[in-house]
């Protein structure tokens, strides 16, 4: 693929750069898009002619204004903010205590139990969704904070497993005898010795389950009653009703969102590998 | 004390292994497969005829198909339509009895209605008065047919067949075959996604995973980015560029390209669905395929090429073959993900862009044809295990990661 890469530029390369250079455009253009259209003073999905030349008046922070004083947002915000942090925080110490057990060279059945543990990933949301509509339903939890917690704990939990399990594989077990034999207990071992090395993967998989909750809408929107719209239930109206530049500064508060978690998980990525790195010295 | 944890013995570390995972099992035994375990129940289980006319059903037991059947099944009849009348059951069984054989609503609401004002024996007479079809063995026979607690007529419905009064499984009236087409079109649908996210991202997957180190890394951020932002973002993103007052219509009349009068329809169709889904799952493309180009190394390219070999040659015997792999994984990944899609076709595809998912959803939340709904639910899920495990013995699935 790289033939002539290292000894010049050939057509061949400079039409697979320009191909790349579309399909990153393809990417990322679209979301970029979003952020000056919601600046628009015109209720309009397109640039105005104002806006193409820089007319301060063709901008406006209305839109702003309209999500952030009404009450519905900041329900929905308020809505995503709790069930987000109660599933995140079922979902962490549930999938951490996991993780660490599947890492642990004796477990049994690892196979069976992690394609189990990983299985609310796999199976398409709309499937999950129906599911947990007839069950919650028999049981009288839909339109209920609680039954929204536990669902969206049940979909972030893989997340957890996922990446504690992948810094597990990193610790080194050596570190815990050696903490027992300086006399701490298995409890005292787990949270001063290994909890503290294996915390970039448990940061990452909260983060990853954090998202999961914040981005979900199809379980809302069929388990979920008036009192527990949230964000992107609420983005979901705003799309197939009153379709208005509003839902596009909503947009803008998640791409900044999303741009802080990519950053904070690239971070963490890096400082475990230097870690890693350095338990091997 | 100390001394002792540390030699446990090895059957005590795996107990302790297995408590360690036990929380999790439990929780996600009870929220999740609970739940998916009760779908597919619903699909088979329907006891709304058994519950509501218990002893109509019964009754016909012993009914030999040949003319009508005797007083005591009228009698019973009519008893449990005004009982269920009475407890505002009737509706439900209604509507699952005009699932059945479409036209028995009205059937059973006028009959409910009419022995509510009041009728008397012998009811072999005076139901065929409150409606001629009880004079016939149609809608005797279409409660034969669904007074079974389990049925398997919600999936034989969910790949357009049904079940005569004989016991034939035969196709559908024509006018009602809606699933297998829309199956159909769904695997369509996603062959189409999984190709489109393999031919822009093999490439886009080769050049980052052969730039510099820096470069390879801001690269991958930028495709990492869309797959971190919401999904309705991403797809209200979609609605903006293509709807016909959009930016990709101006900038087309703007160029000359398209008329003003002439806008593209680019959006709330199969083209809007099939760019925006084409959008989303790029990424779960281009990152197998990443971590599997990373591992080639590209001399061996020159090295080909320095035996004389032409690009086109050298890539097909070289660099392909190594790459199959993430191919592989990539367009299982794609595929997967693709046929149980239902955001983005449901808010970009319109009329003609819905797929299996969105049929789902419309039964639980509009149609209220749970039974026909978990039906499908289940069809598909059982076609995304069996893709899975598939994936899991061709690639193993513990090598799936997140992110880079």
């Amino acid at each position: 693929m790289n033939a002539k890469g290292q000894s010049g530029r050939g057509p061949g390369q400079w039409a697979l750069a320009i191909f790349c250079t579309l399909a990153l455009l393809f990417l990322i253009a679209p979301i970029l898009v979003v952020i000056p259209l919601s600046f628009n003073a015109e209720p309009y999905f397109t640039f105005t002619a104002g806006m193409l030349t820089l007319d301060p008046d063709a901008y406006s922070l209305r839109w702003y204004e309209q999500v952030l004083l009404s009450d519905e947002w900041r329900r929905a915000a308020f809505n995503s903010l709790v069930i987000g942090l109660s599933a995140t925080a079922l979902a962490t110490t549930l999938g951490t205590l996991a993780a660490v057990g599947l890492s642990s060279p004796a477990m049994p059945w690892r196979r069976a139990i992690t394609a189990l543990l990983i299985s609310p990933m796999i199976v398409p949301i709309i499937i999950a969704a129906a599911g947990m509509f007839f069950f919650y339903s028999s049981v009288n939890l839909t339109q209920t904070y609680t039954g929204l917690i536990l669902s969206h704990a049940a979909l972030g939990a893989p997340f957890v497993v996922i990446t504690v399990t992948a810094a597990m594989a990193g610790f080194n077990r050596e570190l815990l005898q050696a903490a027992a034999s300086l006399g701490a207990g298995p409890l005292r071992g787990f949270f001063k010795v290994q909890l503290p090395l294996i915390s970039p993967g448990v940061i990452s998989g909260a983060l990853f389950a954090f998202a999961a909750s914040l981005d979900e809408v199809v379980v809302v929107l069929f388990m979920g009653g008036i009192e527990q719209r949230t964000i992107p239930r609420q983005m979901w109206s705003g799309i197939r009703e009153e379709i208005s530049p509003a839902i596009l500064s909503a947009a803008t508060f998640l791409i900044v969102i999303a741009v802080l978690l990519l950053v904070t998980i690239e971070l963490l990525r890096a400082r475990s590998a230097k870690r890693s790195g350095g338990s091997g010295s | 004390m100390a001394a002792g944890k540390a030699s446990v013995s090895r059957p005590r570390t795996r107990v302790n292994a297995l408590m360690l995972t036990l929380p999790l099992v439990a929780f996600i035994a009870v929220t999740f497969v609970a739940p998916l375990i009760s779908m597919m129940a619903r699909g088979v289980y329907d006891p709304t005829v058994a519950d509501i006319m218990p002893e109509t059903v019964a009754a016909l037991q012993s009914w030999n198909r040949q003319g009508l059947p005797p007083e005591e099944v009228y009698a019973a009849a009519a008893r449990e339509l005004t009982l269920a009348r009475e407890q505002r059951t009737i509706g439900r069984l209604a509507t699952r009895l005009n699932r059945q054989a479409a036209g028995t609503r009205s059937v059973i609401t006028r009959t409910g209605r009419a022995l509510n004002r009041g009728a008397e024996p012998p009811w072999s007479e005076s139901l065929p008065e409150i409606h001629e079809a009880w004079g016939e063995p149609g809608v005797w026979e279409t409660l034969l047919l669904t007074g079974d607690r389990f049925t398997a007529d919600y999936y034989l419905n969910a790949v357009d067949l049904q079940r005569t009064v004989d016991g034939d499984i035969v196709r559908q009236p024509e006018t009602r075959r809606v699933y297998v087409d829309l199956f159909i079109r769904t695997i369509g649908v996603s062959l189409s996604v999984t190709l489109l996210c393999l031919a822009i991202g093999y490439p886009l997957a080769g050049f980052i995973a052969h730039a510099p180190p820096r470069r390879a890394r801001l690269l991958l951020t930028l495709v990492l980015l869309p797959f971190w932002t919401s999904l309705l973002v991403r797809t209200t993103s979609w609605i903006v560029l293509l709807q016909q007052q959009g930016v990709i219509n101006d900038i087309l009349v703007w160029a000359g390209l398209v008329p003003d009068a002439e806008r593209l329809t680019l959006v709330y169709n199969m083209t809007g669905t099939l760019v925006a889904m084409t959008h989303v799952l790029l990424p779960f493309m281009v990152l197998p395929l990443y971590s599997v180009m990373s591992g080639i190394p590209g001399v061996q390219m020159q090295a080909a090429a320095s035996l004389g070999a032409t690009w086109p040659r050298a890539f097909l015997r070289v660099y392909l073959p190594q790459s199959m792999p993430g191919v592989g994984a990539g367009c299982l990944l794609v595929f997967i993900l693709a046929i149980g899609y239902y955001i983005t076709p449901a808010l970009v595809g319109g009329q003609s862009g819905q797929l299996i998912s969105n049929l789902i959803a419309y039964h639980i939340q509009t149609s209220l044809n749970w039974g026909l709904g978990a039906a499908l639910g289940t069809i598909l899920f059982a076609a995304v295990v069996l893709l899975f495990v598939f994936y899991d013995r061709v690639l193993g699935l513990d090598r799936m990661k997140l992110g880079a």
